[in-house]
Order: structure tokens, then sequence, then C-alpha cells
């Protein structure tokens, strides 16, 4: 029982751990894009990149102040959304798909590269740059502290604050959007170009947009990333991530407020738990060790969120808090 | 059929690129081939303001060509045309429907998950909180609901004021049409281009649908729409453009043109009711008798062929 308790303890404080933060701030900007725009960002984790490593060079290895490394992966972010979607948001929604792929690939590839060492620090990444942001906690960010029956460090308590408020206003700021006529714009869009372009609206434009905004709130998930963990690797910016950000956006309901934010709470949840109810399992061996070993739970628990996710799909197709009327209109 | 005597299209000569009195979309010398297809070619072609003016013609003549052209949804490859005197040359689409020159599609582009008040909005133009930092702030809330007025205005007189709240994706296709047009009509254009409007749509909506165009001639817009319903094309036209592999055959009132031999000759194929005179049957026999002849002897040879080929 006591067993089954620490799981839970440890699902829950995945609920609200630094992956939860990161995959909501990358399902928000997500749900700009798919949800809202109907751009196929399938490149997300390219931004989130390019923000935790515009704080992490910018400290470690320019010594600048962590306010001017948060704004260099900001512009960073901005500059990338330009890049991708200045060819591409002109034509069909694939083109930015197969870029997007492409670019974020090739940015962890060259961050990881050999000749890039002296800025990434390549395979080993860079460490030691968050010391200016724990400082600005209001509390002891040396020590652990017991918080609703799981052990945190300090750092990783202040990296969540910040990062749950981040979430906060960015949602805050797309829900101001999305009642706007500005919204309508980007809704109207992800229906029909055409016809809002015979209405008299910039397509283009507003496209763009959404992908700078979308692409600029995924960099901030970078940034709590790396500031949670104290060090960026490239190897934590693997492209799967995107996939994942996008599990959890169609779990919780695309083009809501709140879905990117239930969805990858909920899925973090369920991976912490299959991971620790399947290795508990084994230890006690209701599973035997011929079918099921320890190290094959990190694999097997993502086989079951895939399983879960398929099960959802059939029987509720717009997540868990959307609307269905939009999906069974989708289908015709 | 002009309700008025006094029209000013009256007396016009029916002749291809006639000069009209009031013209408010001139069109010269404007050329788009796709690859070896010429899809359109107009030397001349002028619109009245204020006046409704059908395009008709046969499949594949560049009816939809032409108004993606002038819509700026596509670009020519030689010519130009204007709308009051400025040119829309190399305009896109949504700088064209800002200068009030707005258009509909032959397949309704109703925004499905959308509702058909939001529909409706979007349509307005020049909205503040269409800007993304205008949008952060509450300054375009009066606009919004003066909008949504006119919107409702708008949705009752289309008759589709109980639906306001519904998503257009629920509407039927007939409902699509109306809600296009009344869409296209809140960003309050000066030329309104209707792609088949009619195309379908149930006879007892057609009527309403009718009447809401003539409506739109009565507040002054130009109309020009495409249509391949004749009986629509007669009843609300005041003048029509015939098209036919990609250029104007024909133009005038109405009434000329069931009588045009042009026209007729683009719809049926020329030749199709001319009488052969008797050299021309006793001709015709005589290939006829030849060709039988020669499958004849074709047959015959059959099987002595299939044999040797075994």
């Amino acid at each position: 029982m006591s067993e089954f308790l620490d799981i839970l303890a440890l699902s829950v404080k995945s609920l609200v751990s630094q992956s939860a933060v990161f995959f909501a701030l990358m399902g928000v900007g997500l749900n700009l894009h798919f949800g809202y725009t109907g751009l196929l960002n399938f490149g997300q984790i390219a931004f989130a990149l390019l923000g935790g490593y515009g704080v992490a060079i910018s400290v470690s290895m320019w010594g600048l102040p962590l306010i001017v490394g948060v704004i260099i992966g900001v512009l960073a972010a901005f500059v990338l959304a330009l890049l991708l979607g200045l060819p591409t948001l002109r034509l069909r929604a694939d083109y930015l798909a197969i870029v997007t792929i492409a670019a974020a690939e090739i940015l962890r590839l060259v961050f990881r590269s050999t000749p890039a060492t002296p800025v990434t620090g390549a395979t080993r990444g860079l460490s030691g740059f968050g010391q200016g942001f724990y400082d600005r906690a209001p509390f002891e960010t040396q020590r652990t502290y017991d918080f609703l029956g799981s052990t945190w460090t300090g750092r990783e308590i202040w990296a969540c604050l910040v990062g749950w408020l981040l979430v906060t206003l960015f949602s805050l700021l797309i829900w101001q959007l999305m009642r706007s006529p500005w919204g309508r714009v980007l809704k109207s869009i992800r229906e029909d170009e055409d016809a809002v372009r015979s209405l008299g609206k910039n397509v283009y434009s507003y496209k763009m947009q959404s992908l700078i905004l979308g692409g600029v709130i995924a960099s901030f998930g970078g940034m709590i990333l790396v500031l949670a963990t104290g060090s960026a690797n490239p190897d934590q910016f693997q492209n799967a991530n995107t996939f994942l950000a996008y599990a959890a956006l169609i779990l919780g309901g695309t083009a809501r407020v709140l879905g990117p934010i239930i969805g990858a709470m909920i899925l973090w949840f369920i991976i912490a738990f299959t991971d620790a109810g399947l290795a508990a399992l084994i230890r006690n061996g209701f599973i035997p060790d011929e079918i099921l070993s320890s190290p094959d739970v990190a694999n097997i628990r993502f086989v079951l969120v895939g399983v879960g996710l398929m099960i959802l799909l059939i029987f509720r197709p717009q997540g868990i808090i959307g609307d269905r009327r939009e999906i069974v209109l989708d289908a015709h | 059929m002009p309700t008025d005597v006094a029209h000013p299209l009256h007396g016009l000569p029916w002749d291809i690129g006639v000069p009209k009195p009031d013209a408010t979309i001139v069109v010269d010398d404007l050329v788009r081939s796709f690859g070896g297809l010429t899809a359109v070619a107009v030397e001349h072609l002028e619109f009245q303001r204020g006046a409704i003016t059908g395009l008709i013609g046969p499949n594949g003549a560049g009816k939809t060509t032409m108004f993606n052209l002038l819509t700026g949804f596509d670009q020519p490859n030689t010519g130009q045309w204007s709308f009051d005197g400025k040119s829309l040359g190399r305009l896109k689409p949504h700088q064209v429907a800002r200068l009030g020159v707005v258009r509909t599609f032959q397949l309704t582009k109703a925004l499905s998950r959308l509702t058909v008040l939001e529909n409706m909005k979007l349509g307005a133009q020049g909205q503040r909180g269409e800007n993304f930092l205008a949008a952060l702030l509450p300054g375009w809330k009066a606009q919004e609901r003066e909008i949504e007025e006119r919107a409702m205005d708008l949705l009752t007189r289309f008759k589709l004021d109980a639906k306001a709240q519904d998503f257009a994706g629920t509407l039927s296709g007939g409902q699509r049409k109306l809600l296009e047009m009344a869409r296209a009509l809140m960003s309050q254009p000066k030329v309104v281009m209707l792609d088949e409007p009619m195309a379908g749509v149930n006879p007892a909506l057609t009527q309403s649908l009718l009447e809401h165009v003539k409506n739109l001639r009565e507040e002054g817009m130009t109309v020009i729409f495409v249509e391949h319903d004749m009986d629509v094309v007669r009843d609300i036209s005041d003048w029509v453009v015939v098209m036919a592999a990609g250029k104007v055959i024909a133009e005038g009132p109405p009434e000329s043109i069931s009588q045009n031999k042009a026209v007729v000759d683009a719809y049926l194929g020329a030749h199709h009711d001319a009488p052969l005179t008797v050299e021309e049957e006793e001709l015709v026999l005589a290939e006829a008798e030849v060709a039988i002849a020669a499958e004849k002897a074709e047959d015959a040879d059959l099987p002595t062929e299939t044999t040797r080929g075994l």
C-alpha cells in the first residue's frame, strides 16, 4: 500500500513537474499553430531549443545577464519563425510541415556537432548558467523540500513556479486573442484561406504572426526546461518531443485554451504512473522477468501511452475538453 | 430584363466590347493560358456600374478563370484591367477585396467550425481588433457591437437569423450560398462577383436568392455573376456577356442572346441544324457505303488471317 502511495505521489509530482510545464508551453504554441490557425508545425522543438540555448549560451559562454539571455532566446525563435514562414506560408500547409521537421533536425545536429563545441558545448552541452535565475527565488534553492508526498529540489520548485506562471500568462494571452477579431481571422484561415482572402484579410501576414507567437511561447518552454534541469543538452531537444506535444494537445483537446495544458499534465501523469507502476510490478514479481524486465519499462510506457491515445481517439476524438460537434463537422 | 425602360444600357449596340455609359470594370487584352490551353483571351470588355451583368458560356469557357483574374486569385500572362480607373494589375486577392470588389465561390466556402454569426463578422472591413496589439486591448468592443448589429440585420434579411449561433458547417447547401452572399455584403462592397450563386440551390430558395441579387442592384452595387441556368440569367440580368473557349463571343441584353448565332453555335456546336443539300447528302451516303464495303472486306479477311496466325 505504501508502495502504491509512493507511485501515486511520484505521478502527482509529474502532473506539475518541469516536463509538464515544458510540454504545456510547447502545446500552447502548437495549439495556436495547429489548433487555431491550421498550420502544420512539425518542428516545434526547434523553437524550444533556441530558447533554451539562447539562455545557456548567452549566460555561460558570453557572460551576459540572464534577462539578456531570455531576450536573445526569444529573438532567435522570432527569426526562426520568419525564416521558416517566409518561403512556405504562401504555399499549401504541407510545405511548412516538411520545412519545420527538417529545421528541427538540422538545428539539433548543428548544435551537437564537434565544430560547434566552442559555442554550444556539442554533445556535452552547457551548464552553470542558472545562478542568476535561482538567485531570484524568494526561498532557499539549495536544499530539498517535501511537497505533495515527494521530494523536490528548491531549483525545481522555482523553475516550475515560474513555468506555470508563464503558462498562465500565455493562456490568458491566447484566451484574449481568440475572443478578439484577430483570433476570428486565425480560426477562419484554418477553415478556408481563400474565403478569408476574398474578404480582404492578408492571410500571409496572419499566418506569420501565428507562427511567430507560437514559436516564441515554445522558446520559453525550452528556457524553463534548461533552467529546471540546470543544463542544456542537444538530446533534450529531440524532435520526438514535438510529437509528444501534439499528443498532449490532442489528448487535452485542440482549439481550447486549456486543452494543451490539461493534456500535458495528464500525459506526464500517465507516463510517470505506468513507469513507476510497471517497475513496482516487476520488482514484486507480479510480472515475470521473462515477459518484461525493468530496463524495458522506459520503452513500454510509451507503447501504453500510444494505446491509450488510440482508445481516446476512438471514443473521444475531440480530446478531454474538446467540442465533439467540431469533429463531426470536420468529417465532412 | 431591364425593369425600367430608361435603363442606361438600353439601346446600346449588341457588339463585343461595346463601351458602356458608366463602366466600372474595364478589361483590356487579358490573356491567361495554362500550358497550351488559352483559358482566357479577352480583347476588351466593360462592365456597367450599378447593373447586373450575367457571364455565361459552356463548360470550360473561362468564366471562373476570368473571375479569378479579376479578383487577384490568379495572375494573367498579359493584359490589364482596372476598377474605377485604378489598375488592378498585380494586386493580391485581399487588396482587391479592400478596394470593394468581393467575390463568392462556385463551391461554397462556409467556415464550417465558426458560427454563422462569426462568419458574418469576418466579412466586415477595417476592424480595429484584427490588429494583433489592438486585439489585446478592449478598444475594439464598440466596433464589434456595431458589426454584430449589422450582421444580424443582414442575417434577418437572408432569413438566417435563427441559425446565427449554429456552426456554419451544419447549414444546407442552399443556406451556405445565402451565408456566403450575406458575408460578402458585410464588407460593404462596390462590386459583388457571384460564381454560380444558384448552383445546387433548391427552386424555392432560388427565388429568394434572385430577389437578394436584384436588391443589390437597387442599393447601387454592381453585380457580376456566372450562371448556367438561362431562366435565371434572363430574369435578373441587365446585360449578358457570353464566353466560349476563353473569348467573349457575344454581349447584349438578355433577349438578344438566344437569337445570336455565335452563342447557339457555341452551346450546341456549329452545323447542328443546317439542312444538308442534295449533293452533300449523296456524298455522305457514298462515304458510308465505302465504309460498309471496307468493313465487309475486313470481316471476310479475318478468318484467313487468324488461321494463318495459328
